[in-house]
């Protein structure tokens, strides 16, 4: 089985896996790294977003092949200690029922205040519309993120 | 002002205590039964049993409190609010006290739901006298250590304080309370008095959910642990016949091929478990491999055949039959008030309507799995269950071993939703297990979930009601589902109790497409066909549909009938405070309001939709919504609740389609069945009706009455009432507003 390197949260790691094996399965199963949700394996439900190069990527739909020289963020290595102002919005607006879409939520907010930090309502909308909160905490994810961008400028 | 409870049972009997052996102080009690004449307590904190107890409260000579219970959180937020409760009555700060989940030993485990939406109601009660007592207990200690009469001292805050003016705190006398003896009588606190219950306090597990701890099933690791998945039949009703394995045998990462099924249909036709899910009389084929991954592309390598042990079904034919129940004559009548058929015959008018909704899947964001090993001294089974006590006698039963055998331990639940209630995927990894000896995590895909679920069953409702000298005088609600109908008081809720002749009637027919519990059950569409039709027949009156409301419930007032369990005071309540927040008799131009006021899952609720017109297309704007759930232990959690029941509800209703074709459902993910989004969810603004009455569960009420709100306002924006969901397929916005 080849093995493939992976740079996630600042450090190198080998995988030994096939080439199609999916980002999301090598985080979870090969490197302990849990964080990070398995929803539906098809790229409709975003619980497992992690930052590529910073941006936010569907890793269930990216295959350790494909990662040569990439820098991955997975939420564990968001922040040393949850202190990232989003986490720390999602905390101050009490967001999660069950919290198992929350990582991927965070992900996805986290990438897009970084590119866009004075976001309107309407933008927040648009871009967290790709993930999927099966307890429908859209509201409060919705307003952690306005809050999260307040913190960010 | 405090209250003095005599309590029915001796406090003995459900809470006792000891001195640990390191110091500090260990309360063990039973939140729903008493505990067991004989049972030991232990001294050490590492032998919690919570086959006694429910739940264990550890006062340590530093003053911290750590409650341990082996109830898990599936985003109701009880493990937050269920310790605030204790907290309250200990009186010690928040901070101090920090919740701890334990590990449920199976044997003689009280048969009880982990986690469900009722546990803050039956709760309420023993969790305040529990707090009650041990801070009676410390401040009894206090005035022995003083030599003064404890009736002069007082508690706050986890500090006692004498008539002097001299102070010790929990932490002080904590070992000698321990030694004393459990008093029968205490002071519970006045709701006045509350200072942590009422106040917005964060999720306790919040940390971890943010960082991307191992909180849930899928995240829980062992050692040598494989992984399993189960290729189940593609269609109910089909049987597994062959399958050619050696194409998955060469794959990567792949370990072993088996085929189970054989042990829990030993189980079929035995004396049905309490949640037990209607087994499978199908055989499975499971790849055990390496890892997750490779057993999901191992079972896709499967060459199977199956054979048709049971008629396949389509939606065409359950909806033939269901509307061949409504229009036949068999029913099982729930309940009969008067004479509806002579009301009918005496009417100036008669409303007859249908309303029709889909079966619907789950989808609890975290997949059905579970962890299982099987050795010769025991079983340990990991995982999102609901009903431990039965996935463990279950287990236990397949596999001939004694439940004593059996080491279940819960963890955080990526959702629930009613699908955890059933222990199928525990059976299935039990038996694995049993078969490879070793310790293995069977996984389920999202296309498993949705096309092998226990699905809301499809249901079809027909109501009639006839209209004399412009008052209602018959009302005739018939339901037709397919395995099971409506249960316990439903057929007693609103409008129950306020018409003379009024009459419920059920019947079914049994499919093979396995059924159950969706979030608050049976009112999860009952609510939408109700409060419609009442809306239309205020319409057919011309009175106004709050007003007709509000007349209706002056006459159940004072009602004798003890089936009538919702409260008219309350209903009125609520229904005046969404009328007033909503804004509802001055609406604001372009807006269309729908009213709905509904009663279940013993909370009082009503809501308004606001839709609006974008793009000549109907969108749903904002929902309000008044609640009347007593006191409210954790608002900033309650409102969590609040808003996901809502939003999910005019999400199904909306969007939720589930068809079948020859037994096989046609959507398997999320590409083909429409969950709402953000950019898709209302605005929720919720109110309490502030009152000191016992708390009630949040988790499903504000679901029910969403859907109904929501098709009201449809019809105000585009002319059209709405008869079936989902919603979309059935507004016509465009011909409409044109
Ligand atoms: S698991 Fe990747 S998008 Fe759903
Ligand atoms: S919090 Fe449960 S899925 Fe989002």
């Amino acid at each position: 089985m080849p093995t493939y390197n992976l740079k996630i949260n600042g450090q190198d790691h080998a995988v030994d896996a096939t080439a199609e094996t999916p980002l999301l399965w090598a985080l979870r199963d090969h490197l302990d790294l849990v964080g990070t949700k398995y929803g539906c394996g098809i790229g409709q439900c975003g619980a497992c977003t992690v930052h590529v190069d910073g941006n936010a990527t569907r890793s269930c739909q990216l295959q350790v092949s494909q990662l040569d020289g990439k820098s991955i963020t997975t939420i564990e290595g968001l922040s040393n200690d949850g202190t990232h102002p989003v986490q720390q919005a999602w905390k101050a607006v009490d967001v999660p029922q069950c919290g198992y879409c929350q990582a991927g939520q965070i992900m996805t907010a986290s990438a897009f205040l970084a590119k866009y930090p004075n976001p309107s309502e309407e933008d927040i909308k648009n871009a967290m519309q790709g993930n999927i909160c099966r307890c429908a905490a859209y509201n409060r994810i919705q307003k952690a993120v306005a809050v999260a961008a307040e913190k960010m400028v | 002002m405090s209250t003095l409870v005599s309590i029915k049972f001796s406090r003995r009997a459900f809470l006792r205590t000891s001195s640990l052996a390191g110091g500090g102080m260990l309360i063990g009690f039973n939140l729903f039964t008493a505990c067991k004449p004989k049972v030991e307590m232990p001294v050490d904190i590492s032998k919690l049993n919570f086959n006694d107890f429910n739940a264990f409260i550890k006062i340590a000579d530093n003053g911290m409190v750590t409650i341990f219970s082996p109830n898990p959180e599936i985003g109701q937020g009880v493990k937050t609010s269920m310790p605030m409760i204790i907290a309250e009555e200990l009186d010690v700060p928040w901070d101090n006290v920090y919740v701890q989940q334990g590990i449920l030993d199976t044997k003689n485990y009280t048969r009880q739901i982990a986690g469900g939406s009722q546990s803050i109601r039956f709760g309420w009660d023993p969790l305040r006298q529990t707090g009650a007592t041990a801070r009676q207990m410390l401040v009894n200690a206090a005035a022995a250590r003083w030599g003064v009469d404890p009736a002069e001292c007082e508690a706050k805050q986890g500090i006692i304080t004498n008539a002097k003016g001299e102070t010790l705190g929990y932490g002080d006398v904590v070992n000698d309370a321990a030694t004393l003896e459990v008093p029968e009588n205490v002071v519970l606190k006045d709701p006045k008095e509350y200072s942590l219950i009422g106040q917005d306090i964060t999720n306790v597990d919040i940390d971890k959910i943010i960082t991307g701890k191992p909180l849930f099933g899928l995240d829980y690791k062992e050692e040598g642990m494989v992984y399993a998945s189960v290729l189940r039949p593609p269609s109910f009703g089909k049987v597994l016949d062959t399958f050619d394995d050696s194409e998955a045998r060469a794959m990567p990462g792949v370990i072993d091929v088996i085929r189970i099924g054989q042990k829990a249909r030993e189980l079929l036709g035995k004396e049905e478990q309490n949640w037990t899910v209607k087994l499978s009389d199908s055989d499975k084929v499971v790849v055990i491999a390496k890892t997750t991954w490779e057993a999901i592309q191992g079972k896709k390598a499967i060459q199977a055949t199956w054979t048709e042990g049971t008629p396949l079904e389509s939606t065409d034919f359950q909806d033939k039959r269901l509307l061949g129940l409504l229009d036949g004559k068999v029913f099982t009548t729930l309940r009969k008030d008067g004479n509806v058929a002579k009301a009918f015959e005496q009417a100036d008018k008669v409303l007859e309507r249908t309303y029709e909704s889909p079966f619907l899947p789950h989808n609890c964001m975290e997949p059905m799995n579970f962890f299982a090993n099987v050795t010769e001294d025991r079983i340990h089974l990991v995982g999102p269950v609901q009903t431990p006590a039965d996935a463990a006698a279950t287990v236990a039963e397949m596999l001939g071993r004694d439940v004593a055998d059996v080491h279940l331990e819960m963890t955080r639940m990526g959702g629930g939703f009613g699908r955890r209630l059933y222990g199928d995927f525990v059976y299935e990894a039990a038996e694995i297990a049993n078969a490879i000896k070793k310790p293995v995590k069977m996984v389920s895909t999202r296309e498993d979930d949705m096309t092998t679920g226990v699905y809301r069953p499809a249901i079809k409702y027909r109501i009639k009601a006839s209209i004399k000298n412009g008052e209602i005088t018959g009302y005739h609600l018939k339901e037709a589902a397919i395995n099971d109908n409506m249960y316990g008081l439903i057929p007693n809720f609103f409008p129950a109790g306020t018409l003379e002749n009024y009459q419920v009637d059920v019947a079914k027919y049994d499919s093979n497409i396995t059924t159950g519990a969706w979030r608050a059950p049976y009112t999860n569409f009952l609510s939408f066909a109700e409060q419609s039709f009442l809306d239309e027949l205020a319409e057919l009156m011309d009175k106004d549909p709050v007003q007709m409301r509000l007349d209706l419930l002056q006459k159940v007032k004072g009602t004798t009938d003890e089936r009538i369990e919702y409260s008219p005071q309350r209903l009125e309540d609520v229904i005046h405070l969404v009328v007033e927040k909503s804004g509802y008799r001055n609406p604001k131009p372009g807006v269309f309001q729908g009213f709905c006021a509904y009663y279940c899952h013993n909370t009082h609720v009503a809501e308004v939709a606001d839709v609006v017109i974008e793009n000549n297309t109907p969108v749903v704007k904002k929902i309000t919504v008044a609640v009347d759930c007593g006191i409210v232990v954790n608002p900033l959690g309650a409102r969590n609740q609040i808003e996901g029941g809502i939003v999910d509800g005019v999400g199904h209703a909306m969007y939720a389609n589930f068809m079948f074709k020859d037994g096989a459902p046609e959507s398997n993910n999320y590409d083909r069945y429409r969950l709402i989004r953000m950019n898709e969810a209302p605005k929720v603004e919720t109110f309490f009706v502030e009152n000191t009455l016992s708390p009630t569960g949040l988790g499903e009420p504000a679901l029910p009455p969403a859907g109904a709100a929501v098709s009201i306002a449809l019809k105000k924006a585009t002319g059209n009432r709405i008869y079936k969901q989902p919603f979309i397929n059935n507004m016509m916005a465009k011909e409409v507003i044109g």
